[in-house]
């Protein structure tokens, strides 16, 4: 193997009370790949993102990253959320959480905080520094803006937008933070066919043009299967599966998974 | 061992008195998440309205037992009242706005009820007999319990009772559980969320109408003001105990009477206060959910 | 439908006249026996009632129907305060009429007046300091007072132990408010919103009866007096050019806070307060340090009351700890809320009508509180967003061609 994974998840386990919502997890994500996180409703999906992303504190189990640019590898289990999110780990939330009563350009502003260094005094002074640190990010702010399409929206209020327009903004400024790996929960939900297939493009586009790998937890089967080079299956807060998309598609215990659920509805 | 004795009945009687004004606090907050500031003058006002009956109904040369049921009927019929009317006008239009605006209009309310009082009535502590006869058959322990106390701690666990088996068997104690977890779904679920907000509110108000009259008569005196320290320890009960939970409230009571109790008897009784917020502060530090309460991981 | 309203208004009033039956109509006096019974009471009562529940049906139903159109128009609507603040034709000139009042005012008006201002400026240092971790940050401390309470007891205490003067101590009392701001923070901060009220109403509450029992430290009730007035350079000052000199002194202060607060809001500190008021899970899956955020902006609300609490103590020459109650915090909280939270402007407005019109409705005095209350409770009923509703200020993408 000449190459580390840049996350690298084993065994991750999460208890609530009796539930084990993960149970001994493994995935991990190469540089450049885009990497599909999927399976039934509660399998564990996003307790998933909560326990790497350091919102919950795993009961068991190692969470490691070798990020591309220092490529130590590290363990970022049980560390805050702010300081994952600074070794370069972004994500959205699948019940949008926007800042609502900002503008979209303040949103991504936000989401350039921990790139910046202005503490108290020099908010109050304002020099030169400052200043232009300032305008530096309000720049990148609107460059981001304009690379996700939302540029016409700059200075709404982000409760006034649209709800595709909402998810972007929130994948908008997971990007302002400078992460070197995104991870989306369900980016296209409540979308309609037009905005999933230009999400699917913007998705292609982020992992080209800037380098940024993903991970994404999605229903949208359609749209994992087009994106996807590799794809994790969970059910019950097991993982069942990992592989290719064609892989994925033959495997039994997935149709088995899949297939229970349509009974169940 | 005597001593210890009493301190431990003191702090028993103590911690009921909370009890039945914690109550109020914690069936409210489990509901509707509001911290009713304007509870403890709930609980002031029951203490008045009780001394207006019993003055008058003196006067005309009652029986004091009656003297003493009637007043404290009429208390907590009058406490409910202003309980129910105090939700409508205050809370009721702010249960969306954010709760830093219903907390606010919580203060606006208690200020107001003070002074409502302050202004028809007097400013001065007036006395208020104590009704309570020494039974006879109390005498031999006198010494070590009162009969006010006993009666006390009598009603405060009968109350308890029954709101318990209220809560858990009839409909509306069911209604407000559903409440309590998830209100949008009580809604849709064809629960009336805006009566159920009112009993609450009622059954507050009663118990702690039930604390007012009780509390006054063994301390002998009232004014405008009993409400807000009544008020900010029975809160710091509620709170101890776990907010939202009655058995949590009781519990807390006890454990903030009992230490109160101790506290001045043995150590000094200067900082009396000073401890009941030190404890409330070093509890909400340490355990935040309270003793009862279970802590859980907020759901992103 | 008339009908229906005039029937509405006499239930209302019918139940009030029950309601206020025993408290407003029999007063008993129990030290002296005696039992009046005031019918005249309930007249009062009843007709004021059924004045007063139709005019609440009429403002909640309009109220709502202001809420519907913004709900179909999907814009705010512009407030006139707004309008106002934004039209350069009308700020400029009451900026410039407000300076000129406030630099002719000690000279025109009594040394009386002059006290009056310099407690009402007084409030805009607190209101502005509480605005930060209230309006701002969203932190709801009720314990304001106790660094308030800080603040001027360090200045008393230093200067009757060691003779320290007041500038000195200026800077020495907002740096111990902010010590103990950060200090009870620290712990405390991880609570959520109305826990926090509670902590910090606990808190401020033991500072209090600390300063009240414990005699050998502070003097207990009795307080401290004879605390020197600000001296200027050694120059010796009669109590009228004092109060002047302190006078000009707060203005300069207000100014700097104005100054200071305004450069922050525009920050990435002030950003961060706000979205830490919005999300907090939101803030911190974006880098933003919680705990530190909410620090800065405790620690610095702090500082400022620790500013106005030696202010206070050099203006009035005596303390105690009746001065830092609960409701005194309550009082600041009301300058923020009744101003306008989040809006610099607003709590300027606040700290002025909360203290100017008490002083100036003294044939009032005795309904002042009862009034007070229940304008907090109208205020959040009916305008929640305070006297000076403003929508703030946002950051602008302008295309640089
Ligand atoms: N904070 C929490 N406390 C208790 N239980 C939780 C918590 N968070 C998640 N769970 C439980 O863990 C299980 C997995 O939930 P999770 O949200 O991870 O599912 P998911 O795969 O994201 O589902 P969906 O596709 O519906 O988003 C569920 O049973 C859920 O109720
Ligand atoms: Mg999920």
């Amino acid at each position: 193997m000449d190459m580390e994974p840049i996350l690298d998840v084993k065994q991750l386990t999460m208890k609530f009370g009796g539930l084990r919502a993960l149970d001994k997890v493994d995935l991990d994500v190469y540089q450049g790949q885009i990497v599909a996180l999927i399976g039934p409703n509660g399998a564990g999906k996003t307790t998933f993102f909560n326990c790497i992303t350091g919102m919950y504190d795993p009961s068991g189990g190692d969470v490691l990253i070798s990020p591309p640019k220092n490529g130590r590898p590290q363990r970022i289990n049980g560390i805050k959320p702010n300081k994952v999110t600074e070794k370069g780990l972004a994500r959205t939330f699948q019940n949008i959480r926007l800042f609502h009563n900002m503008t979209v350009l303040e949103n991504v502003m936000i989401g350039c905080h921990c790139r910046m260094k202005a503490g108290i005094l020099g908010a109050v002074l304002r020099g030169a520094s400052t200043r232009r640190e300032e305008e530096a990010v309000i720049q990148k702010s609107y460059t981001i803006l304009k690379k996700i399409g939302l540029e016409k929206y700059v200075n709404d209020f982000a409760k006034n937008l649209p709800y595709g327009a909402q998810r972007r903004l929130e994948i908008a400024r997971a990007m302002a933070t400078d992460p070197f790996m995104l991870l989306l929960d369900e980016p296209a939900a409540g979308m309609n066919p037009q905005e999933t297939h230009e999400l699917d493009e913007l998705i292609i586009r982020i992992r080209d043009t800037e380098g940024i790998s993903i991970l994404l937890i999605e229903h949208d089967m359609k749209l994992v299967m087009s994106l996807s080079d590799r794809i994790f299956v969970m059910d019950y807060g097991k993982k069942i599966a990992q592989g290719t998309p064609e892989e994925i598609r033959k495997n039994p215990a997935v149709i088995k998974a899949y297939l229970g659920e349509e009974i169940d509805a | 061992m005597e001593y210890f004795f009493e301190l431990f009945l003191g702090g028993l009687t103590r911690g009921s008195i909370y009890a039945l004004i914690a109550l109020g606090y914690t069936m409210v907050y489990g509901i509707v998440q509001l911290i009713n500031f304007a509870h403890g003058e709930i609980y002031m006002i029951g203490a008045f309205t009780a001394l207006i009956v019993i003055s008058v109904l003196t006067m005309l040369g009652w029986n004091q037992i009656a003297i003493l049921l009637i007043a404290a009927g009429v208390a907590v019929v009058y406490s409910s009242a202003y309980g129910y009317t105090m939700e409508k006008i205050a809370y009721k239009p702010l249960r969306k706005a954010p709760r830093l605006s219903a907390l606010i209009s919580a203060i606006g309310m208690s200020l107001f009820l003070q002074n409502y009082v302050l202004l028809a009535q007097t400013s001065d502590f007036m006395p208020f007999p104590g009704l309570i006869p020494d039974f006879e058959f109390m005498e031999p322990y006198a010494h070590i319990i009162g009969s006010p106390e006993l009666v006390i701690l009598i009603t405060t666990a009968i109350v308890m009772v029954l709101l318990t088996i209220m809560i858990k068997f009839s409909k509306i104690g069911k209604a407000m559980r559903a409440t309590a977890q998830d209100r949008d779904m009580a809604m849709l679920v064809g629960v009336n969320v805006n009566w159920v907000i009112s009993v609450t509110f009622i059954i507050g108000s009663a118990t702690a109408a039930i604390g007012g009259v009780l509390i006054a008569s063994h301390i002998g005196q009232v004014n405008f003001y009993i409400g807000f320290i009544a008020g900010i320890k029975a809160f710091v009960a509620a709170v101890l105990g776990g907010i939202g939970s009655i058995p949590g409230a009781v519990l807390g009571s006890l454990v903030l009477g009992w230490t109160e109790s101790f506290f001045t008897g043995y150590i000094s009784s200067d900082y009396e206060d000073v401890f009941a917020f030190i404890f409330l502060v070093l509890i909400l530090i340490f355990r935040p959910a309270g003793i009862l309460g279970r802590s859980t991981a907020e759901k992103v | 439908m008339l009908v229906n309203e005039l029937k509405k208004s006499l239930f209302v009033s019918l139940w009030f006249m029950f309601l206020t039956f025993p408290i407003m109509v029999i007063q008993v006096n129990t030290v002296e026996n005696i039992i009046q019974w005031r019918w005249a009471n309930l007249f009062f009562v009843g007709v004021g009632s059924f004045v007063l529940s139709a005019l609440w049906r009429y403002l909640i139903r309009r109220k709502e129907q202001g809420i519907q159109e913004t709900e179909v128009d999907g814009v705010a609507r512009v407030t006139l305060s707004q309008r106002l603040l934004n039209n350069r034709r009308f700020t400029i000139p009451a900026l410039f009429v407000v300076s000129i009042l406030a630099l002719a005012f000690p000279f025109v008006f009594s040394l009386y007046q002059t006290n009056i201002m310099i407690t009402a400026m007084i409030y805009v240092l607190l209101g502005l300091g509480l605005n930060i971790v209230v309006g701002v940050a969203g932190l709801l401390d009720l314990g304001y007072a106790a660094f308030y309470c800080v603040g001027a007891y360090s200045y008393a205490l230093l200067n009757y132990h060691f003779g320290f003067g007041f500038w000195s101590v200026l800077g020495i009392g907002a740096g111990l408010a902010a010590l103990f701001g950060i200090i009870l923070g620290f712990p405390v901060l991880r609570l959520r919103g109305d826990y926090l009220a509670i902590v910090t109403l606990g808190f401020g509450e033991i500072i209090r009866l600390i300063m009240e029992n414990w005699n050998a430290f502070s003097f207990g009730p009795s307080g401290i007096a004879n605390i020197p007035r600000p001296g200027f350079f050694g120059v010796e000052m009669n109590i009228e050019q004092v109060t002047i000199y302190v006078y000009f002194l707060m203005i300069g202060m207000s100014l700097f806070t104005i100054f200071v607060v305004n450069r922050l809001q525009d920050s990435r500190i002030g950003r961060a307060w706000i979205a830490l008021r919005e999300d907090e899970v939101a803030c911190q899956a974006m880098g933003i340090d919680k705990r530190k955020t909410k620090l800065m902006a405790f620690a610095l609300g702090a500082t400022w009351a620790g500013f106005a609490g030696v202010i206070f103590a050099a203006k009035t020459t005596f303390i105690n700890p009746a001065s830092f109650t609960l409701w005194e915090s309550i009082n600041i909280l009301c300058v923020v809320v009744l101003g306008g939270m989040g809006s610099i402007v607003g709590v300027i407005v606040g700290a002025f009508v909360l203290i100017l019109l008490p002083e100036y409705l003294r044939f009032l005095s005795e309904y002042r509180i009862l009034a007070f209350g229940a304008v907090l409770v109208v205020m959040m009923v009916f305008r929640p967003g305070g006297i000076v509703e403003t929508v703030r200020r946002t950051y602008q993408y302008k295309e640089t061609a």
